[in-house]
């Protein structure tokens, strides 16, 4: 099979690390050679973080190029019109709706865009998730990364078991549940 | 036992460390080198430990290989310029039981001050480089490097990167082999590097060089992977080797070196015979092609079309060698950066806030506070090395003299101070400069993702240790003025700088108070802006602070990052913020 590319992104400390370690675990339970590539160190201190997930038979480079992502999966908004370009023709792109403003806006030299999912849709396939809230409903605005990851699971075909183990595999024990009712969330979506 | 998981090249190697009989471990943190460490400490078989700084490190790891046991010391490229003062002489010395060095380079500066190519390390140090490319190889390699070590009487470093160190990929677990103490044989020509003894080693080591590049012609470490339907070669390394794969597939055969020191001779010589054009894909500097171009081999292409800054990927490879480029889309509008902050609460806001409103020249230092040379603070004038912001600050002082002695400071974390930092407060001491040091003490060091130091009380396994008292240490060097301030407190530690600037003797400022993001501080409830009181001033912003927001022309706090820390509560004059 060809190598298909998932890319995570997001600002430092939204919890990127966790996603794309749950995802490398249920792909790796299916069979497949995965390769994930994480962001450690200066970056994550509320910079923009991006993390590569890639499987298939056998795969070889562990980063994501411009127009190679099959799937971009986003928990900011302006992060993601930022990776746009990495999203292959025909991609899908799953992005949380919630905004963070950059120290540029913060400071106020410039602008948050406006209307950036009704931009982002006019160019790709976009599936637009207040995942925030979800999170919140299910106990912790930190749960937002495995909202969006129950958003993923139900766009693709990975038997549940798959991700349960995942969760028990990432998850320390005493958040366990609330990322339970996170991913539901995200799965009915 | 064996099975499959998915591991960070870090944690491969962790295990590669274990599986190999690896016995004591010494190492300082460094992005991306840091989980080696964190990781074999996990396993108790291992005796592991955080040095104060690189040079211990790898002292302590020679040490512990002359005592018979196998050792690993690990650090960051810039790292190894600070260990280098033992590094060339343990190439001298060898070793009892094997030594292995990890350093991890970080191409493309994700979280580093240079981009530095190691290698050079080891063609100067005269010491064996193994280079892996993904997290299988790194614990392979390992186990590798310890062999190398303890047959060629060796040190032997493995040169980590940035993409090999933090990307997960597909690892088989084995059992640990444990090997005993090697016994211990006083042998001062061997051991004792003074002129005598070390000019026989240096013979040594020319002639060990030659047997490695024997090693290296025939080693399976490194492999010529031959397609049927190459139109060129490649000779490649590291991760450069899986970009190289991905783009160019079956048009190329690919020598991939395993052995970055000594490179082989005729293995190279004969894989170039084969075709016309040979592309050398290495990151950073083009020392496989120099060499190549040494050895007479001249149809290779390399740095004229690869650059020496920054990363090589699949990308630039299939666009320089075979001319594709991919479409991609993007949005009409202008995205601002989003570069990396202090985190809200984070306690060298504070502090740097008060050194922007004093307008001082600040000499600076390596870890998160670093930051404060972003905007909106703004409050750095020098970044350049471990503890330079020290010895720095002197050295500006003595060119410019008592007046800008009143109007310049230092800054430098805890465990910044105790890698390097004490040394240049020593030299501010004795040879008596009116400087002003500023510790920024947030009991932790923080950049590389919270590890113990010797000033926080607890070593790696989190076990009770001693805490080196800083305010008694400065005074112990000769500083006479040292004082503690809560950044927390702009007013006060506003005040705290004042004086020390003022006054005619050098001094140090701790700055104290516990990283925002350790898990035992308690945190204050979120702060809330009120809208009638708030008059849009913006006073709070100049802060930088990335839980406030202006809306519609009044701040707000996202209480989802906010941790009432308050300094925006002092700052503002209307009593907008509660």
């Amino acid at each position: 099979m060809e190598i298909k590319s998932i890319m995570i992104v997001g600002v430092g400390g939204q919890g990127s690390l966790l996603a794309s370690r749950l995802l490398g675990n249920v792909l790796l339970a299916q069979g497949y050679d995965v390769k994930v590539s994480e962001v450690h160190g200066m970056s994550q201190r509320g910079g923009s973080v991006v993390t590569y997930v890639k499987y298939g038979e056998k795969v070889y480079s562990p980063v994501i190029e411009k127009g190679e992502a099959d799937m971009i999966i986003s928990f900011e908004l302006l992060e993601s019109a930022r990776s746009l370009p990495y999203l292959k023709e025909g991609g899908k792109l799953i992005t949380s709706t919630q905004q963070i403003d950059p120290m540029p806006v913060i400071t106020g030299n410039m602008e948050y865009p406006e209307n950036l999912a009704e931009k982002l849709s006019e160019k790709a396939k976009v599936i637009a998730v207040d995942a925030l809230s979800l999170a919140e409903q299910a106990g912790s605005a930190k749960a937002s990364n495995v909202v969006l990851m129950g958003v993923l699971a139900s766009r693709t075909d990975y038997p549940e078991e798959l991700w349960q183990n995942a969760l028990k595999e990432c998850v320390p024990a005493k958040f366990l549940e609330l990322n339970k009712k996170a991913f539901e969330l995200g799965r009915s979506v | 036992m064996s099975m499959k998981k998915l591991m960070l090249g870090n944690e491969a190697f962790a295990r590669g460390l274990y599986e190999a009989g690896c016995r004591v471990v010494s190492s300082y943190p460094g992005t991306p080198s840091t989980e080696i460490t964190e990781k074999v400490a996990e396993y108790d078989e291992v005796y592991a430990e955080w040095a104060p700084n690189e040079k211990v490190a790898m002292e302590t790891a020679l040490g512990v290989s002359i005592g018979g046991a196998r050792a690993f010391c690990g650090m960051k490229h810039v790292g190894l310029n600070v260990a280098a003062d033992p590094l060339y002489t343990a190439s001298y010395t060898g070793v009892n039981a094997g030594l292995v060095i990890a350093v991890a380079d970080d191409q493309g500066m994700h979280s580093s001050q240079n981009e530095q190519d190691s290698r050079h390390h080891a063609i100067a140090s005269k010491v064996p480089m193994l280079e892996p490319s993904d997290s299988g190889e790194c614990k392979e390699f390992v186990k590798r490097a310890f062999e190398i070590s303890e047959n060629f009487d060796t040190p032997v470093i493995v040169r980590m990167s940035t993409r090999v160190a933090h990307s997960q990929s597909v690892v088989e677990i084995s059992e640990r082999r444990e090997i005993g103490l090697k016994e211990y044989t006083k042998k001062p020509e061997k051991y004792v590097m003074m002129p005598a003894y070390a000019k026989g080693r240096h013979v040594f080591v020319e002639e060990r060089t030659e047997k490695l590049r024997e090693y290296a012609e025939t080693s399976p470490l490194n492999r010529a992977e031959i397609s049927e339907k190459a139109e060129f070669g490649v000779i490649t390394n590291g991760a450069a080797y899986q970009y190289t794969k991905e783009a160019l597939g079956e048009r190329a055969s690919v020598l991939k070196l395993g052995i970055v020191n000594p490179l082989p001779v005729e293995l190279i010589k004969d894989f170039c015979k084969k075709y016309k054009k040979i592309y050398i894909i290495e990151e950073l500097d083009g020392i496989i092609e120099s060499h190549c171009r040494n050895i007479g081999v001249n149809n290779v292409v390399g740095k004229e079309i690869f650059s020496c800054i920054g990363e090589i990927n699949q990308s630039v490879i299939a666009e320089k060698i075979l001319g594709r480029v991919n479409n991609f889309q993007q949005l009409d509008e202008n995205i601002p950066v989003r570069p990396p902050v202090m985190c809200a609460g984070c306690p060298h806001r504070g502090l740097f806030y008060c050194l922007k409103k004093l307008g001082v020249m600040v000499s600076g230092d390596i870890g998160c506070y670093t930051l404060g040379a972003s905007a909106p603070l703004s409050a750095m004038d020098t970044t350049i090395c471990m503890g330079a912001s020290v010895s720095g600050l002197h050295g500006f002082n003595k060119a410019r003299g008592a007046d800008s002695e009143h109007r310049s400071v230092a800054v430098i974390g805890d465990s910044t101070f105790i890698h390097s930092g004490i040394t240049g407060l020593v030299n501010i001491a004795y040879n008596n400069s009116n400087s002003t040091v500023i510790i920024l003490d947030n009991s932790i060091t923080g950049m590389t993702g919270h590890q113990q130091n010797p000033t926080t009380g607890k070593n790696l396994k989190g076990e009770p240790a001693y805490a080196v008292n800083l305010e008694e240490l400065c005074k112990a060097v000769g500083i006479k003025r040292v004082r503690v301030t809560d950044p927390y407190k702009l007013a006060e530690t506003e005040q705290v700088i004042r004086e020390e600037l003022e006054a005619d003797e050098a001094s140090v400022i701790i700055s104290r108070r516990p990283c925002a993001l350790l898990k035992y501080v308690k945190h204050s409830p979120a702060l809330k802006v009120s809208g009638e009181k708030c008059v849009g001033c913006k006073a709070c912003m100049k802060l930088g602070c990335p839980a406030i927001s202006i809306r519609n022309k009044k701040a707000v706090i996202d209480h989802t990052q906010c941790v009432g820390c308050g300094i925006c509560k002092e700052q503002c004059k209307f009593g907008a913020i509660e």
